[in-house]
């Protein structure tokens, strides 16, 4: 049996490179469907109200789901080679306690912004220790830690909330780049995005990502230190979580201990919106950040015609089932062309 | 050297058997609790304190057998914590209407209800092949937004209930409290259902190992099913209870429990990847996260505390749990190999 013989097996075998469902035409239809979406939800909500499509309006709307998208991004790294991280919005309620507590204190704004950043940090890299330490699954490591760190947040600040923060730190979260209409938060979730896409798309790293995430033993065995990656990624998730609750803060200009508890589920909603697979091993940024805009405006366009918040949650909750049952019922259908 | 071997093999086993009798560790870690509150609050150890805390951990016990046959094939359900607060409001909302409902009447609806969430999770999970952790989220706020939507984020008072139905969870039957009797009654049933019937048994065979559970032709897709039906049933059964209890349903009731019946699972010894847990174990677990929360009010440790201290059990269960049987597997590898 020579090379030809064996490719012919292989291509007859249906593994060749014009199978007609590869995951890469997937990822450009479902990227389109997004598109599509966008579109039709845009025409929609500048038909409920006709301030919908100016400039300041589509600026301003991005305030509500900033922290909630560079939540996302990190949370795709985490989809995607396999695991989960269900702490996330509680470790944004733990470092932003640890900031506003310290700040009530008489700390200094930055350096107790600064620590909040290293609480969140450090809570991310217990959880990544934890992990792959333990060995045991994900989910209910960070079951705990979702409960242990809220839990903190409740022990550092109880029943207060702080508030009073200074005018420079409320920039962070309410500002404007200087005279442009783009808020600062949007700017940095677009620096973010950036950054997340090289470094999943154009990197060693990222290619390990996606190794880890559609075979883990085989990464393993091949050389690729499993753990560490697991430990930079969930290090890095908690220090987007405390950056994400120093943004809160500053937007709302207020810390409690109960802030972020709805995130989570709107985020594993995007990310899975966005692509990416819950099995891991597939996704991209540019997904997710289409589908962050698409849950955002769609709220946002809700929200004009005065949807209750627990009706939206409903929707949005089908939309993630949706999500889900649409790539399965879309392969099957092909499948039986 | 021989001698070494079987020593070596003897200790495996025991080590083994010592990681498999949990129930055995977790009344010893019961009683020293109990000793060691006890001498701190002289109130505590009281027949009547006694009786709160079974009372207190009875909701939770019968939530928490549904999770762990979830939790044995492997699956996880976040969803019950939302279908008790649907159900009992649902039913609060119907009783305060209708005075003249006969109480069975109105536990029969709860469960009802919960079994029909069940069983969408589990046509979600089983027949459409959602992963358990995304169906389950779903259902959680779907389920939680749909009890805002019923009661238009109004409660359901003490007041507006009639006086049978506030009974059922205040009466006793046979002298014992009806809570409790509840919770003997659902614990046999299930005991006999995991351990001797053949679907019971094929829980566990399809949790242990799913591929060879399809190879001798067990129908996989009818075990997932169940278990999340069970799961939603006994949630929507834990709603009607605990809105006769407290006698109140709040669109916000009991936020947070799923994560409780998780704990008490997990520190009960039920694996979290699939195929072991017992009754008795996850009653046990139960048992102790409500000691833990009345031990709390008892020597005066801020109720914040308690979250915090709900989250580092169950990481310290979980890695107690992968330390023992990790050494478990090394005494036996060791014994093996040489």
């Amino acid at each position: 049996m020579n090379v030809t013989d064996i490719s012919k097996g292989i291509s007859s075998a249906g593994i060749s490179e014009k199978e007609p469902f590869s995951a890469r035409s997937l990822f450009i239809r479902w990227e389109s469907i997004l598109i599509l979406l966008i579109i039709i939800v845009v025409i929609i909500n500048s038909n409920i109200s006709t301030h919908f499509l100016t400039v300041r309006t589509l600026f301003n709307m991005t305030f509500n789901f900033m922290e909630l998208g560079i939540i996302a991004l990190i949370m795709s790294f985490v989809i995607i080679i396999g695991q989960i991280d269900l702490s996330v919005g509680s470790n944004m309620a733990m470092s932003a306690a640890v900031m506003g507590i310290n700040y009530q204190m008489g700390v200094n704004m930055w350096v107790a912004v600064i620590l909040g950043l290293l609480a969140g940090t450090l809570g991310g890299f217990f959880n990544g220790v934890l992990i792959t330490r333990v060995k045991i699954h994900s989910i209910i490591i960070t079951l705990g830690t979702y409960s242990l760190f809220r839990g903190i947040a409740y022990v550092i600040l109880g029943d207060k909330a702080v508030s009073s923060y200074t005018e420079k730190f409320l920039y962070l979260g309410q500002g404007r780049i200087g005279n442009s209409p783009v808020p600062v938060e949007l700017a940095i979730f677009s620096v973010l995005a950036v950054i997340f896409g090289i470094i999943l798309h154009k990197s060693r790293f990222g290619r390990y990502m996606y190794a880890i995430g559609n075979n883990e033993l085989a990464s393993r065995y091949s050389g690729i230190s499993v753990d560490r990656i697991k430990v930079i990624i969930y290090t890095a998730s908690g220090f987007i979580c405390a950056l994400a609750g120093v943004l809160f803060s500053s937007r709302v200009s207020v810390t409690r201990p109960n802030m972020g508890e709805a995130f989570l589920f709107e985020i594993v909603t995007v990310v899975l919106l966005g692509g990416v697979s819950i099995y891991g091993g597939q996704g991209t940024i540019f997904g997710v950040v289409l589908s962050l805009f698409l849950v955002g405006m769609l709220r946002y366009g809700l929200s004009l015609v005065n949807v209750p918040s627990n009706v939206m949650s409903v929707i949005i909750g089908c939309i993630l089932i949706f999500a889900i049952l649409l790539p399965k019922v879309l392969r099957r259908v092909f499948a039986v062309r | 050297m021989k001698n070494l071997d079987t020593n070596t093999q003897h200790r495996g086993q025991l080590l083994r058997r010592i990681s498999g009798r949990r129930e055995i560790v977790l009344s010893a870690f019961i009683i020293i609790l109990i000793i060691a509150v006890s001498i701190r609050s002289p109130y505590f150890l009281t027949i009547s304190n006694f009786k709160n805390i079974l009372l207190d951990s009875s909701l939770l016990m019968i939530l928490a057998i549904g999770q762990m046959m979830v939790i044995i094939t492997a699956g996880i359900d976040l969803s019950v914590a939302s279908t008790l607060a649907f159900s009992g409001m649902a039913v609060g909302l119907i009783v305060s209407n209708n005075g003249g409902i006969h109480p069975l009447l109105a536990i029969l609806m709860g469960t009802g209800i919960g079994m029909v969430i069940g069983s969408l999770n589990g046509f979600l999970i089983s027949k459409a092949g959602i992963p358990p952790i995304i169906a389950t989220i779903a259902a959680m706020v779907i389920w939680r937004g749909s009890t805002f939507i019923i009661s238009g984020g109004a409660w359901v008072d003490a007041y507006e209930m009639p006086y049978s139905f506030k009974q059922i969870a205040r009466n006793t039957t046979l002298l014992v409290p009806n809570l409790i009797f509840i919770v003997i009654i659902v614990s046999i049933i299930f005991y006999y259902f995991l351990g001797y019937t053949k679907t019971g048994r094929q829980i566990y065979a399809f949790g242990s190992n799913p591929d060879a559970a399809r190879f001798v032709g067990i129908n996989v897709a009818k075990i997932n099913f169940l278990v999340y039906m069970f799961s939603g049933t006994l949630a929507g059964l834990g709603g009607v209870l605990w809105v006769s209890r407290y006698a109140s349903a709040q669109s916000n009731t009991a936020t947070g429990f799923e994560l409780l019946t998780v704990a008490a699972c997990v520190i009960g010894g039920v694996f979290i990847f699939g195929g072991t847990g017992t009754i008795t174990g996850v009653l046990l677990g139960s048992f102790l996260l409500s000691i833990v929360a009345n031990a709390l009010n008892q020597i005066r440790i801020s109720p914040f505390w308690k979250l915090a201290i709900q989250g580092a059990i169950i990481l310290i269960a979980v890695i107690t749990d992968s330390i023992l049987s990790r050494r478990v597997e090394r005494t036996l590898r060791e014994g093996g190999g040489s």
